[in-house]
């Protein structure tokens, strides 16, 4: 008889309720609703996968998932390249270290709808600073409240200034792990800058590089509050994104229904791309 | 390759030093032969490391100069230097393939293919690495990969000199001994002046022919390991060097002769120096438990196989004595009788008598 085992059970018990209670029961409830329809008054109908094929057809959904891509893949253009380059540029000892890792840590640590609140004002064009200064002293044309050029730009700004860091702290992290005699052992092998950064510096920091890009891939694919507070997806539907079309339709139309296969989708394309992005840059760890 | 010389190096990791505490090296000067094989021999901290990134150009000297084949280095970067140097733990570019790693310093200056395959070749037969040339680097043990390590510095044939800073630190016991004789045999073959930092005096000992002994940012010591054994200029080259270390007994000095515990003890030669801390050294292999001499209780022996040290008390002084045969009881009555010819005078720690005879 073995049955001291059995009482492993008790142990991850409040795990098991913890997660059930904030992952599983939600899911599942959007799973439920993803497949009906309900006119109110707690009346739901049996409805398929209706939902699904209508919002995959939907140029609507085509729309706002297209913003969404170009959205991640250009902060991930900007964010991870100049983070490795800020990380490469700090120093590795001395008084400045603490210091460039609390000005780096700074942004990550303010509140999203700050965030989004902040560069709002920041750019108004009659009292912003920055807004002020581009259209009363350099004479640029810029109001995002108008223009969506002028929006995307904002945003993405806004999103490098508030997210970058994230990507130098990783980066730094793997900088700084790397033993002296590496350096000094490409300096005798006559390794030019290019080499030591190609052949011991990238490859060190391949797996923080990972888990950074994965980081910012999930965080700014499935972002909200900031585009939201910033310009609410505006003007017209230019800047709304995935997350915010996905609450237009589940809280402004109430179309449970629709959002949630809306959701599943979104949610699978997530995990989908993280989870090959993930297992492409592990393949040969072993 | 190069005969490389040491001008009266100081080294201070401190902004200005002022007294010679602040000094990691306190003048060293060094003359190395063309294709020699040494040690630099000494605990840890004693600047062996500091003397060695010296010499490949790694750290800048304070003071003094570095001279290959009498040419002044000391402005050239390690990379015009020429020289290779292998470190603690292995340095191996992890995206590269084995072969990539050896051609990485040949490719870094410009070598057609052709030459560098060849050479990449011929240094993965001898280091036995030819097996993996196409694997990637990343995935060998560490002893393959301190191979590696070697092997880009053994690769360019026109080195001045191969430093390895205590390479075997992180290798397996076995397969230590191993690259140790892979070593002295590359050695041999190629007849490259290598410098071997090491705080294992086996590793000293074995690699080199000439091994230099440092303490506390000063030379103690140059010579043969059985120069080194047999007559230590310095107490603590005596006691470093040995297992046990040598004994260092003070003694007192009077009309030119040495008493220890009030004994007279006869020494190799006569006394040159009989000034300030006077003691006397014997090696633990030269004490005999006797019949007569200074008479001592054992405290401790222990069996090391086919010898047995000894420890006794004479007095409160200990002494160690490496014996054969029957190992006494803890708590005999023993005599200490000590051979005449290997018995040293240390004055404030140098040698005081002349060379003996015996």
């Amino acid at each position: 008889m073995r049955t001291e085992n059995q009482r492993g059970w008790l142990f991850v018990l409040p795990v098991l309720v913890l997660v059930a209670f904030n992952a599983l029961v939600p899911l599942m409830t959007v799973v439920n609703y993803s497949v009906q329809e309900t006119f109110g008054n707690n009346q739901f109908f049996w409805a398929g996968l209706r939902w699904f094929e209508e919002i995959l057809r939907s140029e609507r959904f085509h729309a706002s998932l297209g913003r969404q891509l170009l959205f991640t893949v250009t902060i991930l253009i900007i964010e991870v390249p100049l983070g490795v380059a800020i990380a490469l540029a700090m120093p590795r000892q001395g008084l400045w270290v603490p210091v460039c890792l609390v000005l780096m840590a700074l942004p990550l640590l303010i509140p999203w709808n700050v965030v989004g609140a902040m560069w709002n004002i920041f750019t108004l064009p009659d009292i912003g600073l920055l807004g002020y200064a581009l259209n009363n002293t350099l004479g640029i044309d810029y109001n995002m409240t108008q223009s969506p050029v002028a929006a995307w730009i904002t945003v993405i700004v806004m999103d490098v200034w508030h997210w970058t860091s994230l990507v130098v702290l990783l980066a730094y992290a793997g900088l700084i792990s790397i033993p002296e005699a590496y350096y000094q052992a490409a300096k005798i092998d006559g390794a030019s800058n290019w080499s030591v950064f190609r052949y011991i510096q990238l490859p060190k920091m391949k797996r923080v590089l990972t888990i950074a890009i994965l980081l910012r891939f999930m965080d700014s694919f499935n972002i909200y509050t900031e585009p939201f507070v910033l310009t609410g997806g505006g003007p017209g539907n230019s800047t709304t994104l995935l997350s915010i079309d996905l609450v237009k339709v589940a809280l402004g139309q109430f179309d449970l229904g629709p959002a949630a296969a809306m959701s599943l989708i979104y949610f699978a394309i997530t995990l989908a791309v993280s989870w090959l992005f993930y297992t492409l840059m592990t393949r040969d760890d072993q | 390759m190069a005969r490389i010389t040491l001008d009266r190096l100081r080294h201070s990791y401190l902004p200005d030093p002022s007294s010679s505490e602040d000094y990691a090296l306190k003048e060293i000067d060094l003359e190395w032969d063309d294709g020699g094989a040494y040690a630099l021999l000494g605990p840890s901290g004693c600047g062996k490391s500091t003397l060695l990134n010296i010499i490949s150009g790694l750290l800048h000297p304070s003071e003094g100069r570095v001279l290959f084949d009498g040419a002044d280095v000391n402005s050239l970067p390690p990379d015009r230097r020429n020289i290779a140097q292998v470190f603690q733990f292995p340095v191996i570019y992890d995206t590269m393939t084995v072969y990539d790693n050896l051609a990485f310093p040949l490719r870094n200056r410009g070598m057609d293919s052709g030459q560098v395959d060849a050479r990449v070749r011929e240094i993965a037969r001898m280091l036995e690495l030819e097996a993996w040339l196409s694997t990637r680097a990343s995935n060998l043990m560490p002893d393959s990969k301190q191979k590696i390590s070697m092997g880009r510095g053994l690769v360019r044939d026109d080195v001045n000199v191969i430093m390895f800073d205590e390479p075997l630190t992180v290798i397996d016991p076995e397969l230590k001994w191993k690259l140790r004789s892979k070593l002295k045999e590359l050695h041999q073959k190629i007849a490259v002046t290598m410098i071997y930092v090491t705080h294992d005096q086996t590793e000293a000992l074995t690699f080199a022919d000439q091994v230099v002994v440092m303490q506390e940012g000063r030379i103690v010591q140059i010579g043969t390991p059985v120069e080194l054994f047999e007559r230590p200029r310095h107490t603590f080259v005596g006691h470093f060097i040995g297992s046990p270390g040598m004994n260092i007994l003070p003694v007192e000095v009077s009309d030119d002769v040495a008493r220890f515990r009030g004994r007279p003890v006869e020494l190799e030669g006569a006394i040159a120096v009989d000034q300030g801390r006077t003691e006397i050294g014997i090696r633990p292999e030269y004490v005999r438990l006797g019949t007569s001499g200074i008479p001592a209780t054992v405290r401790k022996a222990a069996d090391i196989g086919r010898h047995t040290v000894v420890e006794a008390m004479a007095g409160d002084t200990v002494v160690t004595a490496i014996t054969n045969g029957q190992p006494p009881e803890t708590g005999t009555e023993v005599n200490l009788e000590f051979h005449p010819g290997q018995t040293r005078l240390y004055a404030d720690g140098w040698i005081a008598t002349e060379a003996g005879h015996a």
